[in-house]
């Protein structure tokens, strides 16, 4: 079963933006799954039709099997959401507010007591639990939206940035804690624009550029498609120009750094070889941005140029951008 | 961050009835929760407000105005003392408490939730009456230390007060949903609703009124609701109490399923 079906879904708000232009989509049961795309390409849109915060204007969205024209409070008894912007009451206690939560989903006051406990402990906020929740940390509002999120135990929880602002150490300790969740069969729809986030722990992904679905596929399928990868070299000694590599594309940044464009029928041993024989020796080696966030500028600009953003071939022979999507996007290399 | 105990429900069957009952419940407790948690501003101006109308309306002036449909000055203004409190407290509560939910956003958490509108709207009105007749019984208690309280009907008093406070917590919902900013949340209040209590005839009789003031205050719906909870205590009404009723049964109806369908609608809630 799909834990979440879309089919021709339409948005045009009042003041005639159209910000989803006829969306199919489908999201298996137990996947991870990552939606990308830049501001403004209705991801959230989206979102908030499959938690009723946003109405439709035209097509169908079905929760596992719920449809919610016909099925609204099944179909919302199957979903958790941890929302882009803040949203809880800054004048109640953590405790407070997830038992509340619980109650809205119909669950008893003993039974969501235990629950708020459990998860409050789990995500590190159980000392806070009775503090007013606007003296919290953002990365503890992140935290205790993940827990509110989780009081109804939902099939599918729907994450819009949760990490955004949060630090690398909570960041990592929450990827793994969304890990377990997945592992033991929430299915969850993550929007990100940490692409190394949803690189890390999506199966499956989805790029919406411009109110359309520009890409969808398995998460490795999609990686296989970039052609070209360029790698940053950190060297033992000074040069003082790049050194001459036959069939590669080899770029001095400075003395020590070398950029080296290697497409996907070439490989690095071939690269390290010829260094080797040039007596160049080489301390380390990173990708000078993140894959999937070079996958995704290529779609997007492309989809902003005009053209079909939806073939594999889009990606090929495409050299790196020297500007790359880092600052925009505000992912790491 | 530990990975454990996070389990999901082998799709069991959903039982609306206790969904929305345990729904609705945790509402008003949270509602209940707001009233104590900020006593200051809910509970406490309104038995002073209470006092300083009863010391100088009640006493000082009250004194010389002498008696008011046989009663004295001070056990006539009571009820209607009574009455505009719980009126200005149940449409206070809700206002400020759904549009404080919307402005902080998290009236999502309701909107996200399987509760369907017409619970949403039943747990902020039953939050504005339990605060409305928690302030009307402070406001009676300090009636009690002014005046002699009698009781005339004791069921028309709750009926009364129930419907009323209810006909304004729906007010404060429909105020609420509108309002974009803070402005627009005390405008009413101030404007509208303040001036059609203190002419409802909170502190006189409208047969003391010209002809033509009479037949305006009959216009004022205000006038219904304090004469008909006057007649409970004192035994004595100017309008008829079949037709206060009736007023208060029909607009809280009118008024329910209003609220009801903007929600549904999605107005000031959804885009």
């Amino acid at each position: 079963m799909n834990a979440l079906s879309v089919r021709g879904l339409v948005k045009t708000y009042r003041n005639g933006v159209q910000a989803l232009k006829g969306i199919d989509l489908d999201v298996e049961e137990g996947d991870f799954f990552a939606l990308l795309g830049p501001n403004g390409a209705g991801k959230t849109t989206l979102i908030g039709i499959a938690t009723s915060l946003v109405t439709k204007t035209a097509g169908t969205l079905s929760i596992f099997g719920h449809d919610i024209d016909r099925e609204l409070e099944a179909a919302k008894a199957c979903v958790g959401v941890v929302p882009q912007e803040i949203n809880f009451n800054m004048f109640e206690s953590p405790e407070t507010i997830l038992v509340n939560q619980a109650g809205f989903y119909g669950i008893e006051r003993r039974v969501a007591r235990e629950r708020a406990e459990n998860y409050l402990r789990q995500l590190h906020l159980w000392d806070k639990r009775d503090k007013m929740s606007r003296s919290l940390s953002g990365g503890m509002k992140r935290r205790l939206m993940i827990a509110r999120a989780l009081m109804n135990e939902p099939k599918l929880l729907i994450l819009d940035e949760p990490t955004a602002g949060v630090d690398i150490e909570i960041r990592r300790s929450m990827w793994d804690f969304l890990r377990g969740i997945n592992e033991r069969g929430t299915t969850i729809i993550l929007t990100t624009h940490y692409l190394e986030e949803a690189e890390t722990l999506c199966r499956n992904i989805a790029i919406i550029d411009g109110g359309r679905i520009a890409e969808r596929d398995r998460m490795s399928s999609l990686l296989l498609k970039l052609h070209t990868e360029t790698f940053v070299l950190t060297l033992r000694n000074a040069l003082s120009a790049a050194p001459k590599l036959d069939g590669y594309n080899v770029a001095l940044v400075d003395n020590h750094t070398l950029e080296v464009e290697v497409s996907k029928n070439q490989n690095l041993n071939d690269i390290f070889s010829r260094l080797s024989a040039l007596g160049i020796e080489v301390l380390s080696m990173r990708n000078k941005v993140n894959r999937l966030e070079e996958i995704f500028m290529r779609l997007v600009e492309k989809g902003a140029n005009g053209a079909a953003a939806r073939a594999p071939e889009a990606l090929s022979g495409i050299a790196v951008p020297e500007t790359t999507a880092v600052g925009a996007q505000g992912g790491r290399s | 961050m530990n990975t454990a105990s996070v389990t999901t429900s082998a799709a069991p069957s959903l039982d609306l009835t206790r969904i929305r009952w345990v729904g609705y419940k945790t509402i008003v407790i949270r509602e209940y929760g707001r009233i104590i948690r900020i006593w200051g501003q809910t509970l406490v101006p309104s038995a002073v407000t209470a006092t300083l109308y009863f010391v100088i309306f009640g006493s000082l002036i009250g004194r010389r105005v002498g008696d008011m449909g046989g009663f004295s000055y001070m056990q006539y203004i009571a009820p209607g003392l009574i009455m505009m409190s719980v009126i200005t407290n149940s449409y206070a509560n809700v206002v400020s408490s759904f549009f404080g939910a919307k402005f902080g956003k998290h009236i999502e958490e309701l909107l996200v939730s399987p509760l369907p509108n017409w619970v949403i709207v039943a747990g902020y009105v039953t939050g504005g009456m339990l605060r409305g007749l928690m302030v009307g019984g402070v406001v009676t208690l300090v009636s009690v230390l002014f005046t002699d309280m009698q009781v005339h009907h004791l069921f028309i008093i709750l009926a009364a007060v129930l419907l009323t406070s209810l006909v304004f917590s729906l007010g404060g919902f429909i105020n609420a949903v509108f309002a974009k900013n803070f402005d627009q949340v005390n405008w009413v209040p101030s404007f509208i609703l303040t001036p059609l209590t203190y002419f409802g005839g909170v502190f006189y009789s409208v047969s003391l009124l010209p002809q033509w003031a009479q037949k305006l205050s009959y216009a004022n719906p205000i006038l219904y609701m304090v004469n008909a909870f006057r007649y409970g205590f004192l035994g004595v009404s100017d309008v008829p109490l079949r037709l206060a009723f009736a007023i208060m049964v029909v607009a809280a109806i009118a008024m329910f399923a209003l609220c009801v369908g903007m929600l549904n609608r999605g107005t000031g809630t959804r885009e």
